[in-house]
């Protein structure tokens, strides 16, 4: 368990990709070429950052056909909420979550 | 891609024959599963229901395929959401692999059609529900947020 969520921190402390992440959060199940595309970063420095997530379990691969499709695959990431997340806190910390969002999307409208 | 899916991902440190019964033998889903379970004579062609405590179903479906401990397909339509139940069938797809000690457990849901309000809302429960079952087969007990059915639902 504490292997698997080494992994996972280790994964996710890099900016780009905790960026490959938002970007399969936006749009889930894309190709190497389609997730290169608006970044600036090499075709071989993605394909790194992925086997990394891969790795951390961060990512799922699906081939269809000849084509290998990235998910983002959220289980890890529940995992490390849930082992620190109390049972009552849960609807405590949504509500703080939504005022957040919505004290700051007042701020930036 | 005109269709939506999503794939989760988790290892869980149990055998295949384990992790089928947990899957599919109510006496464990209503543990781990909002106090749901599913009803199906698992033979491919042969209807299937995922029962709702209060008695109402609240997806149903047909097993396309069915080989255990190793894979399970069957179709699955919401009917307690009418605004999901027009979406139509989706397909789900439970492949199990041992690894070691574990086994990689790898679920797909996807519709054909694009930008999935079903793929969307069921997104948000997948994640929980399989922690949940990986929490409940390794430690014995499963995550408190998902033994009972949600209130109002």
């Amino acid at each position: 368990m504490d292997g698997d969520l080494g992994k996972a921190f280790k994964a996710l402390a890099d900016a780009s990709r905790r960026r490959l992440l938002d970007r399969l959060h936006a749009d889930n199940g894309q190709t190497l070429g389609e997730l290169c595309a608006p970044l600036a970063m090499t075709r071989q420095a993605v394909t790194k950052h992925l086997a990394v997530l891969e790795a951390a379990n961060l990512v799922a691969v699906v081939w269809r056909g000849r084509e290998k499709f990235h998910y983002l695959n959220p289980v890890p990431i529940h995992e490390i909420a849930e082992r620190w997340i109390g049972k009552y806190e849960r609807g405590r910390l949504r509500v703080l979550a939504e005022l957040k969002r919505n004290l700051e999307e007042a701020t930036d409208g | 891609m005109a269709d939506s899916r999503f794939v989760y991902v988790t290892y869980i440190r149990t055998t295949p024959e384990t992790l089928w019964q947990a899957l599919v033998e109510p006496e464990f889903t209503r543990r781990y599963w909002v106090e749901t379970w599913q009803e199906s004579a698992w033979q491919p062609g042969a209807a299937w229901r995922l029962m709702i405590p209060d008695g109402r179903v609240g997806d149903s479906g047909e097993i396309v395929e069915i080989d255990p401990p190793r894979r399970l397909v069957h179709t699955w339509r919401v009917e307690f959401k009418p605004e999901l139940r027009a979406e139509g069938f989706s397909r789900l797809t439970y492949e199990l692999e041992p690894q070691g000690e574990s086994v990689k457990l790898t679920v797909t849901h996807e519709i054909e059609r694009p930008a999935s309000k079903l793929i969307d809302e069921v997104s948000g429960g997948w994640p929980l529900i399989l922690a949940s079952l990986k929490s409940l087969l390794e430690t014995g007990a499963p995550l408190v947020a998902t033994t009972r059915w949600p209130e109002g639902l």
